[in-house]
């Protein structure tokens, strides 16, 4: 007979087969007999984190830095309510993670056990799948069925939830070979009349944009690769999400800046005015397309995506081509060098009006501001930082709020998996424990958390993780001492009543720093500020920057999201500002 | 529409509510109807009848028949929400209207009344294949298959004569024919 194997033990066959490397996790009482096994597999590193939330949100960082999934270790009850944040924060934005968590023993659910919680059904609306093992025969099974979905199809989370008799209980184990080409719930049977209809529609078009997404970046490295040859090969203007961005260069002339509601002005008309917008990897979320009714008018529009539900679900398409954004993009690509070899100048022609007509609102200088040599502007500080770290290969998360949009507008990605920020959550918190996730797969990278002041302080424990385990992460904080996001919705919608948005009693950061054991750096004066920059990134270890920003800076260009994408609120150089009134009110 | 300085889009006019019948084929395990149902009220979907049942012991198969109502966007949504589900095999979708396809519901009916009434009732009732399960002086208990707003109707109808109790399945669905649903 073949040897038997604990629960516990199979789980770290599991992880070893799947040549995982890293388990960011917290232990309790449930998964004691998991935590045990630890010391025997020591090609596992394990990062104790300080919350399960951070678990979570580390091993986000880590999955979208690296392009593996994360994996997560949590007790039962608390452990797993706590990781609940991150979850769905994974399936907003399409990020694999394998969460194992403890439960009370089989013959105790349902008995409102001590830390006894109903996990899966909990989790189940924020998970792809997940499981409840209660038969120690399943378990191989079942750990490699979740590395299977987590990863492929739409990537996204998974939960198994292993009861504590379950990781003692025996079985046996055959090593487990990885599939070469998973093909799961994945859909990838494109047609080529589906390609010949998109290279006509290309032939075609007098003003084209294309769209790109999250998805981009989700389908692997050679993604971004492709897309670069194929937008430069089609000459159209490109325009990203905020999860999409440095699938495409960002200082490249083609790229017009992000879309939707903090984007550019060249962006959202060229969305609106355009007569065929191809969206690839991008999911017509709601901070995109404005008022659903008069978005883009006048095009025919194409969606690329492998998640078929994305389709029609929100606008309706023209032209649907279901399958992995690299592999439809690349038969494009050998379509059109194959029959279409003059497609590059006749397209050039055709649209050459229209990047005149792009030129023209490029020169509205949509992100501009005011700059000031007494305060330090937020945006200033963004872009002081991008001058002083574009040379090294840069990591960037960011928290939620201005400072997020400021770091999207103002930073510029020139790689895939450079850019980690909480898009369809929009999670206050999940930048510093990203960053601890991003160092743990980059050690000798340099990663920035460009954070705000209320939203580190939801996490800013990590800090302690960040210690532990030696991590350079750089906390930047553009502290603007209010919910900034908040009060330029109050200021603009809500008659200036700045109601609990004023962050009260900050704690001194410089302090904070140094009670964590790392390094606080405060600067307030814009002559100061690259010094101190630079200061910050010759440090070896973790620092927290206190960057101290006018507190009443407001993020533009903005759409106000009652307005279609040509009725935009321009900064304060704009003389015609369009003023926010009545349904208007409701949309933001 | 919600107050004027709440959050998000005001909703745009709705489309013409549609009703379908949805056939899904799940794998019979723990938790299953939870993510079909989930799906269902987490997404706002309207659910007007479940009904589901194993129909393959030896593959561990249930069949859960739904009976909803949208929008022809909505009802594409909730097929392809529904095929991401990883424990769904297959998903079939009829229009309530389609004539290639029978759907049924049983109900059982007790009625509690004098003679005379209770006939009354039975006779109504013989449109519908109806088979007496219980019978004692002053009460039957009449099985029927019929099409939802049939039992609607019967229901209405038989009220006066003394139905005290109704239960019912919930739509069922099978295609005519040779063919199965691939
Ligand atoms: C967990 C969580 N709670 C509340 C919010 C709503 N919210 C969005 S932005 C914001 C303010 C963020 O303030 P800060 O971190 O200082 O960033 P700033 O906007 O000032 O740059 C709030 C409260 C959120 N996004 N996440
Ligand atoms: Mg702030």
């Amino acid at each position: 007979m073949s040897k038997l194997y604990t629960g516990a033990e199979i789980v770290f066959k599991c992880l070893e087969d799947q040549e995982v490397e890293y388990i960011f996790g917290y232990p309790g009482g449930a998964v004691l007999p998991i935590y045990d096994e630890l010391k025997n597999h020591s090609s596992i590193k394990h990062i104790l984190v300080r919350h399960e939330q951070g678990a979570g949100h580390a091993a986000e960082g880590y999955a979208r830095s690296s392009g593996k999934p994360g994996v997560v270790l949590v007790t039962s009850g608390p452990g797993a309510t706590n990781v609940v944040t991150a979850l769905t924060d994974a399936y907003m934005d399409s990020i694999p993670l394998v969460c194992i968590s403890g439960q009370v023993p089989t013959h105790l659910i349902g008995t409102d056990a001590f830390q006894e919680c109903d996990t899966t059904g909990i989790t189940r609306p924020c998970t792809k799948h997940n499981w409840l093992v209660k038969d120690i025969k399943e378990l191989p099974k079942v750990m490699h069925e979740a590395f299977k979905v987590a990863t492929t199809g739409r990537p996204g989370p998974v939960l198994i939830d292993i009861p504590k008799d379950i990781q003692f209980a025996k079985t046996n184990y055959t090593k487990f070979k990885k599939e070469k080409k998973l093909n799961g719930k994945i859909h990838n049977k494109f047609s080529e009349n589906e390609i010949n209809q998109l290279i006509d529609l290309i032939s075609k078009a007098k003003k084209p944009v294309v769209y790109t997404g999250g998805g981009v970046i989700n389908s692997g490295p050679q993604a971004s690769e492709t897309l670069k040859e194929f937008v430069r090969l089609i000459g159209f203007p490109i325009t990203s999400t905020l999860q999409g961005l440095g699938a495409f260069p960002g200082d490249d002339n083609q790229f017009i800046g992000m879309l939707g509601m903090h984007g550019t002005y060249e962006a959202n008309n060229a969305m609106h005015d355009c007569d065929l917008l191809i969206n690839i990897g991008a999911r017509f979320d709601d901070r995109i397309t404005g008022k659903i009714d008069e978005f883009s008018p006048k095009s025919k529009k194409v969606h690329i995506d492998i998640d078929p539900s994305s389709i029609n679900k929100i606008i309706k398409v023209d032209l649907a081509i279901v399958g992995d954004v690299n592999e439809v993009i690349k038969s494009a690509i050998k379509k059109i060098n194959k029959k279409q070899n003059g497609l590059k100048d006749s397209n050039k022609q055709r649209i050459s009006k229209w990047w005149e007509q792009i030129q023209k609102w490029r020169t509205k200088d949509s992100l501009g501001f005011i700059n000031s040599d007494k305060e330090i502007k937020p945006q200033h500080a963004v872009k002081r930082l991008y001058e002083l770290t574009k040379n090294q290969d840069t990591f960037i998360t960011t928290e939620v709020g201005q400072h997020q949009m400021w770091a999207a507008q103002h930073y510029k990605f020139n790689k895939p998996n450079r850019w980690m920020t909480s898009g369809g959550l929009g999670t206050m918190g999940y930048g510093l424990p990203a960053a601890v996730g991003v160092q743990i797969a980059h050690p000798d990278k340099l990663v920035i958390d460009i954070a705000g002041e209320a939203s580190v302080l939801m996490t800013i424990q990590e800090m302690s993780t960040a210690v532990q385990y030696n991590l350079p992460i750089k906390i930047f904080i553009l502290n603007n001492q209010y919910m900034g996001m908040v009060r330029q919705w109050q200021e603009l919608l809500h008659e200036k009543n700045y109601s609990e948005s004023y962050s009260e009693a900050l704690p001194d950061f410089v302090k904070l720093a140094e009670a964590y054991g790392c390094k606080g750096i405060k600067a307030d004066n814009p002559d100061e500020l690259d010094d101190k920059i630079k200061e910050m990134l010759d440090y070896k270890g973790p620092v927290i920057f206190d960057c101290h920003v006018d507190p009443n800076e407001n993020c533009f260009p903005m759409i106000p999201s009652g307005k279609p994408h040509n009725q935009m609120i321009l900064g304060p150089n704009d003389k015609e500002e369009n003023k926010i009134t009545g349904k208007g009110k409701s949309l933001v | 529409m919600s107050s004027p300085k709440s959050a998000y889009s005001i909703p745009t006019k709705k489309g013409k509510l549609d009703t379908h019948i949805f056939v899904v084929w799940v794998d019979n395990e723990s938790g299953v109807l939870a993510r079909v149902v989930g799906l269902f009220s987490g997404r706002g979907y309207n659910i007007e009848s479940l009904a589901v049942a194993e129909v393959d012991a030896t593959k561990n198969i249930s069949r859960i028949t739904i009976v909803t109502t949208g929008t022809p966007q909505v009802i594409d949504q909730i097929k392809l929400q529904l095929k991401k589900l990883v424990p769904v095999h297959k998903v079939a979708d009829f229009k309530r209207e389609d004539k290639k396809v029978i759907f049924k519901e049983m109900a059982l009916l007790k009625i509690v009344a004098k003679k005379k009434k209770i006939e009354k009732c039975l006779k109504e009732c013989k449109k519908f294949n109806p088979v007496i399960l219980d019978k004692t002086n002053k009460s039957v208990v009449v099985q029927i298959t019929a099409l939802r707003r049939e039992i609607d109707k019967m229901s209405k109808k038989l009220k006066p004569y003394g139905l005290t109790s109704t239960s019912r399945t919930g739509a069922i669905a099978m295609t005519r024919g040779a063919d199965t649903f691939k």
